[in-house]
């Protein structure tokens, strides 16, 4: 739809790789500043939804096809869970990170570390599906 | 005096929480009462964080040299609640394409009348 | 934030309205950064004017534009809502004013956690300690909820109909399977 504006074009393709890498630069700093697991996620989907408004769905649907966000959407939730069923096999509690290594602060700052990343690739990868899910849509109704 | 510059806060968080009630339980139009409920739900966040803050503190991020803090709890309740929220938000809307699918309107009077039409129908038919 | 919010209960046209509610979302993520909460000013930046927005928008292009002309002021919501809004007004009089630091909620767990979080957890940063080490079970509980909210969506609008007007009570039989 709008594919014809080549400034849009431009523009976003300078943008939108460097909105990914800060995604990624708040998902692994979110131990030091403002963000973590959510922010990331969010901010990831938004680059996606850029490239989906400016590129058209097609485009956006053979970057990441169905299988990769469904992938996306359920490993995150295990990737949390199997944290916490390690921490149980390790000798702990559910979700008690501090067995997760020798040294109690290390294996805090890994099973944060990990389940941060792992809300941080459920909410992207639920984001980018409701979004493609809503232009597919008005994609289909557009053409009939 | 006092009492108003340390209620003040809390009075037009209830004032904003009172227009977006109204505009759920006013509006018919659907997409106007999902815009109400997200009125309503960033006014209780305000409200939630604003008795979180304790007057001369920072955000609540440990460094070097600072003293007061402000209270980390009201924050974690609020961002499991926002992302609730969005999540809730996606739903509702998605619900309202498939109710203009259904009956090609999206007023709730409408769509009442719709209801009431087709019932009425079906009970003729069975009779 | 009350004229956003006010200017949203009068307009009529949709787009219009969708746009203010990216503004008063906006809006709120300011006055969280003036009360010191940082990571909830992101989020709610993020979620509320960026993704909340779009997915209006979506919704408006497959539905109207245009709000149906109503009543301006209705009485019987008025009503409730004034009485309402008295009541709760009524209620925050027993409440610590803005800023105490000797309000009952800075007092049991709240201390706890500023002051023990550096020993026993580590990150500098205590609202991502909280949530992902306090109160963990708490955020496997919400990514929960996302993940639910998306196999919704999918559920409800996944799956793309046949063009004509289907009626209501036979939904199912007229539908086109297609994947998504």
């Amino acid at each position: 739809m709008l594919t014809r504006s080549s400034i849009l074009r431009v523009v976003s393709k300078l943008l939108i790789p460097p909105i990914m890498l800060f995604a990624l630069y708040v998902q692994f700093h979110g131990d030091f500043g403002p963000g973590g697991g959510f922010q990331a996620g969010v901010i990831f989907a938004a680059a996606f939804i850029l490239y989906a408004l400016i590129f058209g769905v097609d485009n956006a649907r053979n970057a990441v096809p169905a299988w990769a966000t469904r992938t996306m959407l359920a490993s995150g939730v295990l990737l949390y869970g199997g944290v916490g069923v390690a921490a149980m096999l390790l000798g702990g509690d559910f979700l008690d990170y501090s067995v997760l290594n020798a040294d109690p602060l290390t294996g805090q700052h890994l099973g944060i570390t990990l389940i941060e990343f792992g809300v941080g690739t459920t909410v992207a990868g639920a984001m980018i599906t409701i979004f493609l899910i809503f232009d597919g849509r008005l994609r289909a109704e557009k053409d009939d | 005096m006092q009492t108003f510059s340390g209620l003040f806060n809390y009075w037009i968080v209830i004032v904003l929480m009172m227009m977006g009630f109204y505009m759920v339980i006013s509006q018919h139009n659907l997409i106007k009462k999902i815009i109400g409920l997200n009125v309503f739900q960033v006014s209780v966040f305000v409200f939630y964080i604003s008795m979180g803050k304790i007057k001369g503190g920072t955000a609540p991020i440990l460094a070097e040299g600072i003293e007061i803090y402000s209270n980390p709890l009201p924050h974690v309740l609020i961002l499991t609640a926002i992302v609730v929220g969005v999540a809730t938000t996606a739903l509702a809307l998605s619900l309202t394409v498939r109710i203009k699918d259904a009956f090609d309107t999206i007023e709730d009077d409408e769509i009442n009348a719709l209801e009431k039409a087709d019932r009425a129908k079906e009970r003729e038919a069975l009779s | 934030m009350a004229v956003t919010a006010y200017s949203l209960v009068r307009i009529h046209n949709l787009f219009a309205a969708v746009m203010m509610s990216g503004i008063y979302s906006l809006l709120g993520a300011v006055v969280y950064v003036v009360m010191d909460a940082v990571d909830v000013a992101f989020t709610e930046a993020a979620v509320g004017a960026g993704i909340s927005t779009v997915l209006m928008l979506g919704t408006l292009a497959l539905t109207t534009r245009m709000d149906k002309e109503t009543k301006l002021v209705v009485p019987i919501p008025l009503a409730i809502v004034t009485v309402t809004g008295a009541l709760l007004i009524y209620a925050t009089m027993d409440m610590p004013h803005y800023g105490d630091p000797g309000a009952p909620v800075h007092h049991h767990v709240g201390p706890h956690y500023i002051e023990k979080s550096a020993q026993e957890v580590g990150p500098p940063n205590i609202v991502t300690s909280v949530l992902a080490s306090y109160r963990g079970y708490d955020t496997l509980g919400e990514t929960t909820v996302v993940f639910t909210a998306a196999v919704g969506v999918m559920a409800l609008i996944g799956r793309s109909r046949r063009r004509k007007k289907v009626p209501p009570k036979t939904d199912p039989a007229s539908k086109k399977e297609q994947e998504t």
